[in-house]
């Protein structure tokens, strides 16, 4: 059971955390301009990186959405950050 | 061995029990095992493949032979290790691998095999024709207790998250020390031990700390501990260490059901002491060899002197205690040291061999006499010493590395991980007075460190590894017969490694996982493979330490909590009115109602709510609320069907697409003002909608502008179906005006039911004209009285689940995930306006143009017609033979025989369904052909005249 870390409610058992997404995708758009690879990669692709990675998960018992940094072969926390004001 | 009491004065009353059938008396205080060790069983158990008579080796966890199956108060737990079980009185205790008896076991003829079972042997020899052909026989033989079919335990073991900044694992000098240092520098400590007393080590060996017995000091450390507010757990052992410093504690609490604890600790010291490891020489497994160090520790705890005479066969200084405390007992004591620079002793009733190795031990029940250094020694008696194993697991399971330490003969912790520190003997220090220095610092440090002035403390041990195998068998794992030969064998056919060591021969499995043997194991297989002990390594170490019982891990977590069910606030009335629940969505909920055969009961409501009207509970239909100033932009995006474009006060019915373009699920959204929407999905799927709908306003929309609230559950919503369902609800005095021109299908309006907020919607699932009441759950009595009562007056019934499966299937209204699949875009129900017109985003919107959504192949929801009178099989596939071979078309989706119809109805996805109207397809299912004929998905009322009739 590892601790993961939301920035509104502090350190918690993973079991409350859904994960979301890789940080850093976004959605192409508008659909009539996407092509068919870009739109394949952007529902399958992942990065699946071993090592550092950073994620978007989300607390649910809170329902926040955030940035988690972690290194997945480790399992260290690095950090992470709320998304607020983060938004384009 | 002769086992006997020193003091004939127990303190309280004798413990009766059973072992293998015959009664026995225990003392208070007892474990299993002191207890069959004083009534002199010296066979207590038999090996697993040869079936060898097996003693008491230990006094711990590490337990390789004295394993029984414990029955007590109706209940049957095997394979406990009878070191570590207190006796209680009444207990039923049965020996393993063996039948009738321990002592009288028909297995032991399998011994006289042994030349012709070596390891490996079951791999080889049961290949042909079909293992499965001998498998049977086999599992019959083999594994160590046995369940008992009709023990079914309760789930009742708590689960205890704690957490604190310094966990102390294991209570000895070391521990104590460390949960003295880590309470003075302010922190919160727990403190867990394996046993049910305190004190490890303090316990059965003399010390003085202090200025006290260790003992005396021991219970003074545990007394500040607990006045200070930190927590001991006694008879709680540490089985695994898990990601960011989680460690499972398995609590025994004898009287009360056992207790899982998952400690989040900042800080893990792991005090686990070491563990007596056997000297291998051949018959080293007769009963009566047993731990020197157990044998102290029977003397000091148990009261119980193991033998008269006795040999202790040592490598290191440690047994030498041992031997005096037995000769000042009164047993006879020889040593046989196997150093050669071993020096004479004088004490009374002691002498000493040095240089001495054992080559045989007589006795094929018990030990008779022993063969050592030429000479034959009378003996009732073997204690061994080949030194001591750090109990290393925890650091190791924690991925800590591990180096060999010469010195030693050990392995012991490498490095320091962050937030775990290993100490005393678990950390190879074997003199007290480093054992409580150590403790002191993996403690913190802080405050006054205890001392000790014990001289007796020196260990100078000798590696004495096993070597080539001779003509008789040495054991090295004595729960799974593994030998030196067998290490041998493995090494011959190439199984080097110490993990293919382990599968090849079973050495260091099953229940103790090689605590007292695989350190001879891996020495023996760098002896035979000329490679060093450390250059040959150590299996990995996985958790748990010690075998946890199942039910203690899943805890209450069975049976109805398991996946707990949401229930109605109206089921005790429901209840009261004969239902019979059934669970749909994750609620449980009135499937149908009435005592006859349910297909009747089914029927019987659906045409009573095709003719006058009927009742149905929809409490768990979705009530998501999206409101601020962008609800309506984040409702259109996440809906197939723009929905901002309502009215206040009318009702849209539409899908939600996965971002895959699947549909993931249908339902209504109600449009109260520009600000604020009730999305209305199905039951099962509200915490996904809720979730999706959460995720793409925090992703894509100012989350300051919209939000989203579940109010499902502070809603109860009765749903009146049927001809007379405007006339029902006209009773209920809700002071609304009820025709269709005020409240036309498809709108909602707000009023008042008993004083409280109510919303009246017309939606309908049936296809008959149907108002959804709902009212606050505090309400939900009260207007399930007044429909129930109005019901009655205009003929109209009860209205369970599977009545209303039916009803929907007759309209051929569909169930998103039974009526669909993973594959299933909105086109493929042939509803494409939002795909052909819809301008904007909207979630799977680019999934509908691929070239796989674009298909001309793809499946269709369709209805199906059949002659007769039996309903087509659901999951029947719909076939077609092509070129001679014929393959699955489709399948059949929902099936009813519709009591509206007089005829049965079905629904099914097949390729092309659309353009196949009036064609007759063949379904097969399990063997059976069948034919039926495509129609539209819609049977009942195609012009939808009765929505308003």
């Amino acid at each position: 059971m590892q601790l993961f870390s939301c920035p509104f409610c502090g350190p918690r058992d993973e079991t409350e955390f859904h994960f979301a997404a890789e940080a850093g995708k976004t959605r192409p758009e508008p659909a009539g301009e996407v092509s068919p690879e870009a739109w394949s990669g952007y529902l399958y692709a992942k990065s699946n990186p071993g090592g550092p990675s950073r994620e978007i998960w989300q607390h649910v018992t809170c329902g926040e959405f955030f940035l988690m940094e972690r290194d997945t072969l480790t399992h260290e926390v690095a950090g992470s950050k709320a998304l607020r004001g983060q938004r384009p | 061995m002769t086992a006997r009491r020193l003091s004939t004065a127990p303190d309280g009353p004798a413990v009766p029990f059973t072992f293998d059938g015959k009664p026995f008396e225990g003392r208070p205080g007892d474990t299993i095992a002191s207890a069959l060790l004083a009534a002199g069983v010296r066979v207590v158990g038999r090996s697993f493949k040869y079936h060898r008579p097996r003693g008491v080796w230990g006094a711990g966890a590490e337990e390789p032979n004295a394993l029984v199956d414990v029955s007590l108060d109706g209940r049957t737990t095997p394979n406990l290790r009878a070191t570590t079980e207190p006796l209680v009185e009444g207990m039923a205790l049965r020996a393993v691998n063996a039948r009738p008896s321990a002592a009288a076991d028909r297995g032991r003829v399998l011994d006289r095999f042994a030349k012709f079972i070596p390891a490996g042997f079951y791999y080889k020899t049961f290949i042909w024709p079909d293992w499965h052909r001998f498998e049977p026989r086999i599992r019959a033989m083999a594994g160590l207790g046995r369940l008992d079919p009709a023990t079914h335990p309760p789930a009742d073991c708590p689960i205890v998250h704690a957490r604190c900044d310094v966990l102390v694992v294991g209570a000895g000098p070391a521990g104590l020390s460390a949960a003295r240092a880590a309470a003075a520098s302010g922190g919160s400590v727990i403190l867990v031990d394996d046993q049910e007393r305190l004190g490890g080590a303090l316990l059965h060996r003399h010390a003085e700390i202090d200025g006290r017995p260790g003992r005396i000091w021991a219970a003074s450390c545990v007394e500040a501990l607990r006045a200070a507010g930190h927590r001991v757990l006694a008879s709680a052992t540490a089985f695994g260490v898990y990601d960011h410093n989680l460690v499972g504690v398995w609590q025994r609490r004898f009287g009360r059901p056992d207790a899982l604890w998952q400690i989040r600790a900042g800080r893990i010291v792991v005090a686990a002491g070491a563990i007596e490891r056997p000297l291998v020489f051949p018959d080293n497994d007769r009963p009566g060899v047993m731990s020197a160090e157990a044998a102290l520790f029977y003397l000091r705890r148990h009261d119980l002197l193991v033998g008269e005479r006795i040999v202790v066969a040592t490598n290191n200084d440690k047994a030498y205690a041992v031997a005096r405390a037995l000769a000042t007992a009164g047993a006879r004591v020889a040593i046989a040291d196997m150093r050669a620079s071993a020096a004479p002793q004088t004490a009374e009733g002691l002498s000493v061999l040095p240089g001495a190795r054992v080559t045989a031990v007589e006795g094929e029940d018990g030990v008779e006499a022993v063969r050592v250094g030429g000479r034959r020694v009378e003996a009732d008696c073997l204690l061994v010493s080949g030194g001591f194993t750090p109990t290393v697991h925890l650091h190791a399971q924690a991925k800590g590395k591990l180096r060999y330490e010469e010195s030693l003969a050990a392995f012991v912790p490498a490095e320091r991980l962050p937030g775990l520190v290993v100490a005393g003997a678990a950390n190879g220090r074997f003199s007290l007075s480093g054992v409580l220095a150590d403790g002191h610092a993996a403690g913190g440090g802080r405050g006054v460190a205890a001392r000790s002035v014990t001289a007796d403390d020196s260990y100078a041990i000798e590696p004495a590894w096993p070597g080539r195998a001779g003509k008789a068998r040495q054991w090295i794992d004595f729960q799974n017969d593994v030998t030196v030969k067998d290490v041998e064998l493995a090494a011959r056919e190439n199984f080097r490694s110490v993990e293919h060591l382990k599968r090849y021969t079973t050495l260091g499995m099953a229940t103790d996982q090689g605590k007292t043997s695989n350190m001879n194991g891996l020495a023996a297989m760098a002896a035979i493979t000329g490679r060093t002990i450390p250059g040959t390594g150590t299996t990995t170490y996985r958790p748990p330490f010690v075998p946890v019982p199942l039910p203690v891990l899943a805890g209450r977590r069975r049976g109805e909590f398991f996946s707990p069910v949401r229930r109605l606030v109206l089921e005790a009335e429901h209840r009261a009115t004969g239902a019979v629940f059934r669970e749909y969505g994750g609620w449980l909920r009135p499937g149908w109602y009435g005592a006859g055969r349910a297909e009747d009961e089914i029927a019987r409501e659906a045409r009573t709510a095709r003719e006058t009207v009927g009742i149905l509970d929809g409490s768990p239909l979705g009530k998501i609320e999206v409101i601020g100033p962008d609800a309506g932009a984040l409702v259109d995006y996440n809906s197939y069907q723009t929905i901002s474009t309502l009215k206040p006060g009318r009702i849209r019915y539409g899908f939600m697409l996965t971002e895959g373009g699947v549909i993931y699920d249908d339902g209504v959204v109600s449009k109260v003002s520009d600000e604020h929407y009730v999305v209305s999905c199905s039951s099962g799927h509200v915490p996904g909608v809720v979730a999706r709908l959460e995720e793409w306003r925090q992703d894509r929309f100012d989350p300051t502008r919209v939000f989203v609230h579940n109010s499902t559950p502070q809603w109860a919503t009765l749903t009146t179906s049927g001809p007379r369902a405007r006339d029902l609800v006209a009773m209920l005095g809700l002071g609304l005006s009820l025709s269709d021109e005020a409240l036309p299908h498809m709108a909602f309006a707000d009023t008042a039911f008993d004083g409280a907020p109510a919303r009246v919607a017309r939606v309908s699932f049936t296809g008959d004209r149907s108002y959804e009441v709902s009212v606050p759950s505090s309400k939900a009595a009260a207007l399930n009285r007044a429909m129930t009562e109005a019901a009655r007056a205009v003929g109209g019934g009860l209205l369970g689940s599977e009545a209303l499966l039916l009803l929907r299937a007759e309209k051929g209204y569909i169930i998103a995930g039974k009526d669909t699949d993973g594959t299933t875009m909105p086109h493929d129900l042939g509803i494409t306006g939002p795909r052909d017109r819809r301008q904007g985003e909207y979630v799977g919107k680019r999934s509908l143009f691929t070239e796989n959504a674009l298909r001309p192949d793809r499946q269709q929801a369709v209805g199906l017609a059949v002659d007769g009178d039996v309903p087509l099989p659901t999951g029947a596939h719909a076939v077609e033979t092509v070129a001679g071979r014929r393959r699955s078309i489709g399948f059949v989706t929902s099936s009813y025989a519709s009591p509206t119809l007089g005829r049965p109805i079905g629904l099914a996805l097949v390729v092309n369904g659309l353009s196949r109207m009036g064609e007759e397809i063949e379904l097969v299912h399990l063997g059976k052909t069948m034919r039926a004929m495509v129609a539209p998905a819609c049977a009942f009322d195609p012009g939808g005249e009765r929505l308003n009739g």
